[in-house]
């Protein structure tokens, strides 16, 4: 091993790899398992590369698309539910093509450690006919983007760069490279750049003649470029008797673990696929065998072609593979692993909000209430569990403002009675990236839904990155902030209040007052997120054993720092308590102070 | 141990520093000339969540995930969670947990409860247990948060084949230079236990 090598993960690779490529702009919208390649751009010199965070994903492309027409090489990075966002821009810019290139990288999340849903990107490239790279480590995540940006131009197209979790978030060895950049001049070009019937009829021509082109490249015909496609043909000793297997990103890395003795197919480019070399491939193995996670991709093209291969038949598309379950499905092996000597009941440990979260006021009002509440992507999803159980839903971006009118809607048609007892609850980024349209639906159709925003000036949930509300850009320079009151008024929202949740004799009021009226309100929730460096609560609380009567009404809140021992007294965990004083209300008898 | 092929597991509650830990070990691996991979978990399961992080170590490393009956030695930081992932540990494997005990949301509203046999569950297991308060010599040696460093000082007994400069050299990178005097007391506490 080299001694200048670096421990890098899979994020920061793809960073530097753009970086490497000359990437002049990137915007992003924040998106487990994507963030932190855009935070990691913004530690390059702003003299070098402009990066932004945008109000959503399709934001994102839009602005990626019209800094590669300008001619600098452009970049957006999003997570796979942020593609069906700026799957619109995605579909069309695969017919105008780039001027210098342009890439989409998304990160998919098998097994869902941050999702509601486990779709397979590659099923989006496929439909827009755009490639598909795929990195198995941090040192091809370098090598893949650098590609990605050769691809795009040589090939005149979007190209995705898709990234799982396990891609994402391990760190692995790497070589850095240098930076070299190249700006192209901006040459007005309709019939390539003003997608209307009649040039679109003939760019559609292109991607058919272009996807056909790479597709043959990939499989090794030649061409006069300076790359070739990392589509890596390893045969094992005496081939034709053995397994082959093909496999890319990090189903690669699991499979060379599990099979030994194997010959390799290993894809860098997963779509489109290379038939010839997929063709010899199966031709000069024993059995052919596909190792891919999620849904059937590979597989399916290989039946396609008429040749026999073992794929999903011993698995499900559901979650992550891993070295077990490969092993259990091809050769019947059990894990040998070590098992506790003795029953334990082992309780299970989801996660919770923080000590200090606002969103822990907002649930514990809302459940109290019993109103009817739709969810939203963010922390605060978390506000269905125990022991709130305060949200009935969760779809999607800005789904809960929508959906709350929906429910309103259908309960008013049906002669409901408690038809205005539906809310949104929706965070002030995720409300910026859709629930602003979906506002202007309530406003614009007679709707009556009220809608809390809850703003805790961040986006918290993918770990602290800016949001147009909070008047600060990705690199924290000041600039203006979206103000949510004037907005909701200028839709034509009259009814709103701000208030701050850890009154919650006030916002308790707040909501009460909001859905008895038969118009459309918003309330705006303001405190900020508990992780933020400038809140100071100043030190943690205490309760006083000789006033508290252990009955419990704090416990009720589900703050991790306060636990109940087994003789029933209750106390306060210090090195979890923040101090932020929401529990001091509740009790009966003044027991918890500072 | 030696560092030629050996799977770590670290395991705790998020917010434990898991990260640092995992990121330490990557820097001792490299500077011991071998291939390190390093698995982590972001997002969500952050929030005070159960957390895994896999470091790998060895000649040449593919995936840089832990799977069932992989691990040959489990880092814990807090007992329940050791008694969690033991199904990560090969058979015969080692775990070094601290005793420290961090009740779930389900027990804080008394909805389940803590097991009081977690350390007899793990020491009648076939895995070599080491079990001590990690939390307390970590304060002892100025700084709760330091049973990352007590955990991985333990560690580097067993993986007898990287001499001593190049743990305390790796630490010096990985941990804040205002931090290190706490961190060097913490990494030597577990060491010479």
């Amino acid at each position: 091993m080299k001694s200048d090598m670096e421990l890098m993960l899979g994020n920061e690779a793809v960073a530097r790899g753009a970086y490497e490529a000359g990437v002049v702009t990137v915007s992003s919208y924040p998106g487990t398992p994507s963030t932190e390649i855009t935070e990691f751009i913004s530690k390059y010199d702003a003299g070098e590369v402009y990066c932004e965070w945008a109000p959503n994903e399709k934001v994102a492309a839009e602005v990626a698309i019209g800094s590669s027409f300008a001619g600098a090489r452009s970049m957006c990075c999003m997570k796979h539910v942020g593609l069906n966002v700026a799957a619109d821009p995605l579909y069309t810019v695969s017919y105008t093509g780039v001027n210098a290139g342009l890439v989409f990288v998304v990160a998919d999340d098998p097994g869902m450690f941050s999702s509601q849903n486990e779709q397979d990107t590659r099923f989006h490239a496929l439909s827009a006919h755009v490639p598909v790279l795929e990195p198995s480590d941090s040192e091809e995540c370098i090598k893949f983007t650098k590609l990605a940006f050769d691809i795009s131009e040589a090939f005149d197209t979007p190209v995705i760069l898709r990234l799982t979790t396990r891609v994402a978030h391990q760190r692995s060895l790497v070589e850095k490279g240098e930076r070299s950049q190249n700006v192209k001049p901006y040459k007005k070009d309709i019939w390539k750049y003003c997608m209307m019937p009649a040039m679109a009829k003939k760019r559609h021509i292109a991607v058919d003649a272009r996807q056909k082109r790479l597709a043959a490249f990939s499989a090794g015909a030649k061409e006069d470029l300076p790359f070739t496609i990392p589509n890596v043909v390893d045969y094992a000793k005496d081939s034709k008797k053995k397994i082959g297997v093909i496999t890319y990103g990090i189903c690669y890395q699991y499979s060379r673990e599990v099979f030994k003795d194997a010959s390799f197919l290993k894809l860098g480019l997963t779509y489109p696929l290379p038939d010839d070399l997929i063709r010899e491939f199966a031709a000069n193995v024993d059995k052919l065998i596909v190792v891919e996670e999620l849904e059937p991709f590979i597989e399916n093209h290989i039946k396609t072609m008429g040749i026999e291969v073992t794929g999903k038949q011993l698995f499900t598309n559901q979650g992550e593979l891993g070295t077990v379950a490969i092993r259990k499905a091809f050769f019947g092996e059990e894990p040998k692993c070590e098992a506790l000597g003795e029953d334990v009941a082992i309780p299970p440990r989801p996660p919770v909000f923080c000590a200090g979260c606002p969103h822990r006021a907002v649930f514990y009002v809302l459940s109290k209430m019993g109103l009817r509440v739709c969810g939203d992507i963010g922390c605060y999803s978390m506000g269905a569990q125990a022991p709130y159980q305060g949200i009935d839903s969760v779809i999607c971006m800005g789904a809960s403002v929508s959906m709350a009118h929906g429910m309103t809607k259908a309960m008013a048609q049906c002669g409901e009675i408690d038809k205005q007892k539906t809310v949104a609850v929706i965070g002030d980024s995720t409300f910026i990236h859709s629930g602003i349209t979906s506002l202007i639906d309530v406003a614009y159709n007679k709707g009556i839904s009220t809608t809390i925003i809850l703003d805790n000036s961040i986006t918290g949930m993918t770990g602290h990155q800016q949001n147009p509300a909070m008047g600060f850009t990705i690199r924290n320079e000041q600039t203006v902030a979206t103000d949510l009151v004037k907005l909701a008024n200028a839709i034509g929202i009259t009814d709103v209040q701000v208030v701050d949740p850890f009154d919650m004799k006030a916002f308790r009021e707040a909501v009460k007052g909001a859905t008895e009226r038969d118009n459309p309100s918003v309330i705006i929730a303001q405190r900020p997120c508990a992780l933020l460096k400038y809140v100071k609560y100043g030190g943690p609380a205490h309760i006083d054993a000789g006033k508290c009567v252990k009955c419990g009404s704090c416990m009720r809140l589900g703050c991790p720092a306060i636990n109940k021992k087994e003789d029933g007294s209750i106390v306060i965990d210090a090195s979890q308590c923040v101090g932020c004083g929401l529990c001091f209300g509740l009790c009966p008898r003044s027991a918890i102070s500072k | 141990m030696k560092s030629d092929n050996i799977n770590i597991l670290i395991v705790g509650v998020g917010g434990q520093g898991t990260l640092l830990a995992s990121k330490f070990l990557g820097a001792v691996a490299k500077m011991a000339g071998r291939d390190v991979k390093v698995s982590e978990v972001h997002g969500m399961s952050q929030r005070g969540g159960s957390v895994i992080t896999c470091v790998k170590i060895g000649k040449k490393v593919y995936s840089p995930v832990i799977d069932m009956g992989e691990a040959d030695v489990m880092l814990s930081f807090e007992q329940l969670e050791a008694a969690r992932w033991i199904g990560y540990l090969k058979k015969g494997g080692k775990v070094i947990t601290s005793t420290q005990k961090i009740e779930p949301m389900s027990v804080v509203l008394r909805q389940a409860v803590y097991p009081d046999n977690v350390i007899e569950g793990l020491k009648k297991s076939g895995a070599e247990i080491t079990a001590f308060d990690a939390f307390s010599v970590a304060e002892e040696c100025g700084s709760g948060k330091a049973v990352n460093i007590v955990l991985c000082g333990v560690l580097s007994k067993l993986i007898y084949d990287i001499p001593e400069e190049i743990w305390l050299e790796a630490l010096k990178n990985t941990v804040p230079a205002k931090l290190y005097d706490i961190n060097l007391k913490a990494f030597m506490a577990g060491r010479s236990r």
